[in-house]
């Protein structure tokens, strides 16, 4: 009797670990096609307390599973808020894990996390000790200072941090009647004053100065090009070409595979044919960067990619679904020895694909299955409506009749949240459901699937994520070594990230 | 003259069934047409009026039988190959009757329920033309001057005569009913179904027409159960199975998911079949090019399911268009009541007698549906004694 609670504590604690990690790779408390942003942030937010309050390790380690940005800040404010462990063991890591899973953030989020900690009022030793850590461990703060003014300032405050030099007059005291002997706080000052000064600015920040000299927006961002970042080219596409005629000239090599992804379907079917081949280049050339980083070698993959008129996403996700499926679609092909991809509504080419048409899913799947295909991943929302949970059925039958020996492996990838059902939506019980936010995120996902799927043990999950977090903490201590080697006074302007 | 095409029971030939998708208690089943012929098509036209006042006989400005109600579009039909390739919204359009100013309003005068614009080209105001149909039965009232109704009955009949119904935005579910849906490639039409009972159903010629017709449903009228039935919990999102003894390939297993959507469009034709299959009345509207643009009603039952609607059906009998209506309780039983008065000659103790009531009580029920002005005051007031006692 015992030994039968044991084990259901067990499954418990594992399907509630794997709830929460699929979550925490999906939602981001924005508005999703069918589910309003309310609902999401209360699913996220209960989800949250439910983990921290009955597994707090598996929760700081959860830091580590590759979950997207938005759940890591939740989860290290959350941590914050609650006190240390008592466990010496526990504190040490959960302190290293939060100060790391910070470091790794893009900057704008860090920050916010900083600044988030002064709404939610948390103030003890420990966010005190992190904010410092992570402040004084900026290569340069001055920068920063600029850039995140306003965040950084209620970072400062908050924590009762002292900063070196001329930053803590800058931030705090009368920084308009001073001069700056550093030369990016002076050409601050000297902004509010000349337009010369103003474009050796971040774009970020001359944008609103240039409105208050009224600069008119052609001739700003003529001058500040030289000063965006990849990210900020990629977004300027379009307004900039409306605004001047010319887009700002743009790697497209060297943009990340979702976004990019989410670029070109952004662009007309027309631009889209008669730039093939440049944006196909760059999609591949994205896809083999990410499997450079996280190689993973696939035999015979098949893609049931959903571009159903659900996958337009919201108007906070414009199009991520469909970008993400896309992206896949991309990663697969580059990762699989034999690869084909089969969308909901067929289209001619991959990279002219819309969101239109009802989601069926099962035809697709019955031509994947007759392929012989030994991995079929499916991208979609789980919203199947042609016929209605006519894939939960078939992946049924197809496991108990034709396939027990499971050859052909399914994964579900779902991109979206399901605030009602605390998950990413599922195709039932035959195909393992993952959340992911971005296509880079694949590889890692399609590793934790065999949790999804309920085959694999507590012990196994809790070593899984144990590795991930020693691999971060490791990751984390080399770069700070590799960072104070190779610190520069003049950092480059920092990429923004988006997830 | 009778027509072989007039509708005597509507058979929804050409077009199939796909399975439904819910939002809360509201289900949406497409319908679907695989073979398109492209001679009829729809565009929209809008109204920005708060009113629109249609005169049904004389002209615009003149006196004579109107139609008053909200329109907030009309639809343009346009027939031919002509016009086969022209796309929503790059026609010019005409200037549709007149529009007046009252005060911080504009009201719209039409000309007619149907009306003919060129030569290949014909307005119509979508279901008003239905529900005119239905305010307009046995509209002339009594026609032999009986002493128990009351010297306005007998000179003018049922005038006024009104009706009211719920527009879609007024539940809300229906809107996000209407966004969340994803519009099959083929599909020309819609069932519309709020906690399984049919509200209306409409189907255009062409799949174009119906993709750039389709959130203007959130502003059509729809029958009193929208509202009635909108607090009821979700519709439930049904699910089939598959039979694990027959599968025993694949090809088992295709055959097996090719049965669950015929079972799930047979279903929707059981849950439709009020509509689909129910004997009709029809009435011709107008005849263009070979298209004939029928009004109908179901058979005015109170115990059954009633609808109105309109239909255009070409000249191979196919279902072109359709868009229906479904009556409420109340709106039947005035429907029922006024046909078995003209049965008997609008005379009441004949009536009453058919009914199996007296024609105190009749004179009651009269009233209670609303047409105690058809009746002498003095006839009512009698007859409330008698029911008090």
């Amino acid at each position: 009797m015992a030994a039968l609670a044991e084990a259901r504590v067990e499954q418990v604690t594992r399907e509630d670990l794997v709830m929460f990690v699929n979550a925490c790779f999906s939602c981001t408390g924005q508005r999703e096609f069918y589910g309003d942003a309310r609902g999401q942030s209360v699913s996220i937010e209960f989800l949250h307390q439910y983990i921290l309050g009955n597994y707090r390790r598996l929760y700081a380690r959860t830091l580590a599973a590759g979950i997207n940005h938005f759940n890591q800040a939740q989860i290290i404010l959350n941590l914050l808020a609650s006190g240390s462990p008592a466990d010496a063991r526990d504190k040490a890591e959960e302190g290293a894990l939060i100060a790391a899973a910070l470091r790794a953030l893009p900057p704008q989020r860090a920050f916010r996390v900083l600044e988030s900690l002064r709404g939610r009022r948390i103030n003890n030793r420990r966010a005190r000790a992190i904010a410092r850590d992570y402040v004084h461990g900026r290569a340069n703060l001055a920068f920063d200072a600029v850039k995140y003014r306003s965040k950084l300032r209620a970072a400062v405050s908050h924590g009762h941090l002292k900063l070196e030099g001329e930053l803590g007059p800058f931030l705090f005291r009368g920084w308009k009647k001073r001069s700056f002997t550093q030369p990016l706080l002076e050409t601050f000052r000297r902004a509010h004053y000349t337009h010369e000064a103003l474009y050796e600015l971040p774009y970020t920040v001359a944008e609103g100065l240039a409105v208050k000299h009224g600069i008119s927006r052609e001739v700003f961002l003529r001058r500040i090009e030289p000063r965006l970042t990849a990210a900020e080219r990629l977004r300027l596409q379009e307004s900039a070409a409306r605004e001047r005629g010319t887009p700002p000239p743009v790697d497209l090599g060297r943009a990340s595979l979702t976004k990019l992804a989410l670029y070109v379907l952004a662009l007309s079917p027309e631009v889209r044919r008669e730039r093939h081949a440049e944006l196909d280049a760059a999609l591949e050339q994205a896809a083999a960067r990410v499997l450079r980083r996280a190689p993973s070698p696939l035999q015979r993959v098949a893609a049931i990619l959903d571009n159903s008129y659900s996958s337009s996403g919201s108007l906070e996700k414009r199009r991520r679904p469909l970008g993400v499926a896309l992206a896949t679609h991309y990663l697969l092909s580059a990762a699989a020895r034999e690869y084909r991809a089969w969308w909901t509504c067929p289209v001619e080419e991959p990279l002219l694909v819309s969101a239109r048409g009802q989601t069926d899913i099962a035809t697709p799947l019955l031509e994947a299955l007759a392929w012989g295909a030994d991995l079929v991943v499916i991208v979609s929302d789980g919203y199947d409506n042609d016929p209605p949970k006519a894939v939960a059925e078939l992946t049924r039958v197809f496991r108990s009749k034709l396939d027990p020996e499971r050859h052909t492996a399914l994964v579900h990838v779902n991109p979206v949240f399901d605030s009602e059902g605390y998950a990413p939506r599922s195709f039932g019980a035959a195909v393992p459901t993952v959340g992911v936010r971005d296509a880079e995120d694949v590889p890692t996902v399609l590793g934790f699937a065999r949790f999804a799927e309920g085959v694999a043990l507590l012990s196994e999950l809790e070593a899984y994520l144990a590795s991930r977090a020693g691999a971060m903490l490791q990751r984390d201590a080399g770069g700070l070594q590799g960072h104070d080697e190779g610190r520069r006074q003049d950092a480059p302007p920092v990429e923004e990230g988006e997830s | 003259m009778t027509d072989a095409r007039l509708i005597q029971r509507l058979e929804p030939a050409g077009l199939r069934l796909a399975p439904s998708q819910v939002w809360g208690g509201i289900r949406l089943v497409p319908v679907l047409r695989d073979e398109v012929r492209g001679d009829l098509r729809m565009t929209l036209r809008t109204y920005d009026d708060v009113a629109a006042v249609v005169s049904v006989k004389g002209g615009l400005k003149e006196p004579g039988l109107k139609y008053i109600s909200y329109v907030p579009h009309g639809l343009v039909m346009t027939w031919g190959n002509r016009q086969a390739e022209a796309v929503y919204g790059t026609q010019l359009q005409a200037v549709d009757g007149k529009s007046l100013k009252a005060g911080p309003f504009s009201i719209r005068l039409l000309h007619r329920m149907v009306h003919r614009e060129d030569r290949r080209q014909l307005r119509m105001l979508p279901l008003h033309l239905a529900m005119e149909g239905f305010l307009s039965l046995q509209f002339g009232g009594p026609e032999i001057a009986w002493a128990e109704y009351s010297r306005e009955g007998l000179s003018r009949g049922l005038d006024p005569r009104s009706e009211s119904s719920v527009p879609g935005w007024a539940s809300p579910m229906l809107d996000g009913a209407l966004r969340t849906f994803e519009i099959h490639p083929q599909q020309v039409g819609l069932l519309l179904f709020n906690a399984d009972v049919l509200l209306s159903a409409f189907v255009v010629a062409h799949p174009d027409d119906y993709r750039a017709l389709h959130r203007t449903l959130v502003e059509d009228f729809y029958g009193d159960l929208l509202l009635q039935y909108g607090f009821l919990g979700d519709a439930p999102e049904l699910g089939l199975t598959l039979d694990d003894a027959r599968v025993s390939s694949l090809e088992d297993l295709r055959n097996e998911v090719h049965r669950m959507r015929q079972d799930w469009a047979d279903f929707h034709g059981f849950m439709a079949g009020s509509l689909f299959g129910a004997s009709m009345s029809s009435t011709r509207v107008y005849k263009a090019g070979g298209f004939l643009l029928q009004r109908f009603h179901t058979s005015l039952d109170p115990a059954e399911e009633n609808h109105i609607g309109e239909a255009i059906v070409g000249t191979d009998g196919s279902l072109e268009y359709l868009k229906t209506y479904r009556l409420s309780a109340a709106q039947t039983r005035r429907a029922y009541l006024l046909s078995q008065l003209a049965q008997c000659d609008w005379h009441l103790e004949d009536t009453a007698e058919r009914l199996r009531t007296t024609a105190s009580d009749l004179s009651l029920r009269l009233r209670n549906a609303g047409f105690g002005y058809l009746l002498k005051d003095s006839v009512l007031e009698a007859a409330q004694r008698k029911h008090r006692r």
